[in-house]
């Protein structure tokens, strides 16, 4: 019976959290199957120790793949290394994570073999091999649940949509050949430029605190980034469209329609109104809080607290008593 | 450089527009919903048009895969200033495999340098046509690209990655799919709409794979509008204790 395939995303030889989230999505599925789970790690040197984790989410056998020419995401590599593990070890389904690098490299991988590939699934149901996709379009205006026809199921999960849990297997740990010959990519990374401190992502912060218009400036946004840093490196700021517009923020923070779709535990909008590109892309995230002046706001038709009042005033009380809180 | 671009365009709802589940349960109603160039794509066709202004020469075509309608959205990026315009008609508007099976079928036998994309379009939010298309035509991509240069056959690509940005070079031809960056797109001068109508529109049938079973649509679950805890700052300890003792989220 073929297993389960779930790429484990790593940086830097260190798992990303993502990997135990859709390690966890594949023990689901193979479960329901009743096949195994085959999670495979690709990157530079010194991933076997962390590669082994992986066990403790439900991964059967881990396949470590380690060479010189992964320390960086290589697309055409690791499409490579991934079609030939998949026709090799045959697969019902195969799961990636929803994050920049998998939304890059799942694609291709579905076209190589010649299937569907469905992003972003919010959640997967499984009965025997038939799998079903919950998927949100229209940036979550509306969801989507098909079963996939085609084998295997190519599918991306999105980051805290499927919290990892431990489901201990004693895993394995295999090396997995991932020599490529004289192969010649065509695109190749040369440089990773972090911003500062490598911040937590929108996508993948269990609270996001996201700021709109009404916080006027941009150098207003350092009262969000208090309010975060008291949360104690799990809050990530976010920015509407029309402060991204604006240039107050880079785009890679913006949540909505034409930037991201979030759904973290908690959501904090500052600032911001509610247009319906915004709740659309932030209304799937389990609290949400709204700060605004303007009581009519349609933010407070969606959120399940709201303060009303003058944000100058509030934030910084709230990062004095969210600092008491964390202490 | 003379640069060829091809930029793939798709036709979508406004990002505006309210989305109603149509009768069949598995499409959405059309009516009163406005169509627009998706905006993902706006950034692809001015990158496009950025580069060949800077070079002083190139060609950019658009092209996209879809029904009658979608010429309208070809119109639009022609009045931007693209060249010339392929719409690949089909019945409907394909996704995925089948809109990049499409694509890259229009594509292969031109001459090219350069396929651009919106990261993704706006109403299926796949985000993988672009990379699927470089796959079927075997060149490499860079997908959520902010800004790129061209220099000496090839591409160096800043790319959008969770905290920050990886730079990647890439060998021509190649694809790149586009995020919100460098490229804020110019609107159509009265000028550019009337030379749009002159500029050719070739239209040709599209090979299209029989669409995949639909799936069933529903609407997220209403969220009942919640509780006003206060007003202004003396109301921040009530709001912590409920995230707290409630809602157990802090």
């Amino acid at each position: 019976m073929p297993g389960i395939f779930a790429f484990a995303e790593s940086r830097d030889g260190e798992l990303r959290k993502v990997a135990q989230e859709v390690v966890t999505a594949a023990r689901k599925l193979a479960d329901a199957a009743g096949t195994e789970v085959h999670a495979v790690a690709l990157g530079g040197s010194g991933l076997q120790a962390a590669a082994a984790e992986l066990g403790k989410y439900g991964a059967d056998k881990v396949f470590v793949g380690e060479s010189g020419a992964f320390d960086r995401y290589s697309p055409e590599g690791f499409t490579t290394v991934i079609v030939n593990f998949i026709r090799e070890h045959g697969c019902d389904a195969a799961l990636f994570p929803a994050s920049a690098l998998g939304k890059d490299l799942a694609p291709r991988v579905a076209a190589r073999l010649g299937v569907e590939y469905l992003s972003d699934a919010t959640a997967l149901d499984a009965e025997g091999a038939t799998i079903t996709v919950t998927r949100p379009r229209y940036a979550g205006k509306v969801f989507s649940r098909a079963a996939v026809t085609s084998k295997p199921a190519v599918i991306s999960v999105r980051p805290n949509s499927f919290q990892a849990a431990e489901n201990a297997k004693a895993g394995s740990v295999e090396t997995l050949n991932v020599d490529l010959g004289s192969a010649d990519f065509g695109a190749v990374v040369k440089e990773i430029k972090a911003a500062a401190g490598e911040k937590l992502d929108v996508s993948e912060a269990p609270i996001v605190i996201s700021g709109g218009r009404g916080l006027q400036d941009p150098a207003n946004f350092k009262l969000l980034e208090e309010l975060a840093e008291a949360f104690g490196g799990r809050a990530a700021v976010g920015a509407s469209r029309a402060v991204v517009d604006a240039g107050w923020r880079p785009h890679g923070d913006q949540v909505g329609q034409t930037g991201k779709t979030v759904a973290p535990t908690l959501y904090i909008a500052v600032g911001i109104s509610g247009a319906i590109q915004h709740l659309a892309g932030m209304r799937t995230s389990r609290y949400i809080v709204a700060i605004n002046k303007d009581p009519e706001a349609p933010i407070f038709k969606v959120a399940d607290y709201g303060i009303v009042g003058d944000l100058f005033q509030i934030l910084p009380r709230m990062t004095e008593e969210v600092k008491k809180l964390m202490s | 450089m003379r640069v060829k671009s091809i930029v793939c365009v798709k036709r979508v709802p406004d990002t505006e527009a309210r989305i109603r589940i149509a009768g069949d349960g598995s499409s959405i109603d059309p009516s009163g919903v406005k169509f627009v160039l998706n905006p993902y794509d706006e950034f692809a066709v001015e990158a496009a048009l950025k580069h060949k202004e800077a070079a002083g020469q190139g060609e950019v075509t658009v092209m996209s895969v879809g029904d009658a309608a979608s010429a309208e959205t070809l119109r639009t990026a022609l009045a931007m200033g693209a060249d010339s315009a392929v719409l690949l008609k089909a019945d409907r508007t394909p996704e995925g495999l089948a809109a990049a099976k499409a694509l890259a079928a229009g594509i292969q036998g031109r001459e090219y340098d350069l396929v651009l994309f919106g990261m993704k379009a706006i109403d299926d939010d796949l985000q993988a046509v672009g990379p699927m298309v470089a796959e079927l035509l075997g060149i490499p991509v860079a997908s959520a690209v902010t800004e790129f240069s061209i220099a000496d056959g090839k591409v160096t690509a800043h790319r959008e990655i969770e905290g920050g940005a990886e730079v990647v070079e890439l060998r021509m031809p190649c694809a790149i799919t586009l995020t919100k960056g460098a490229y804020e797109p110019r609107y159509a001068s009265l000028k550019g709409i009337m030379a749009a109508k002159k500029k050719p529109l070739e239209e040709k049938p599209a090979q299209v794979d029989a669409p995949a079973a639909p799936a069933a649509l529903s609407y997220p679950p209403e969220r009942q509008a919640g509780r006003i805890v206060g007003e202004g700052p003396d109301a921040v300890p009530e709001l912590l204790r409920l995230l707290r003792q409630e809602a157990k989220v802090i």
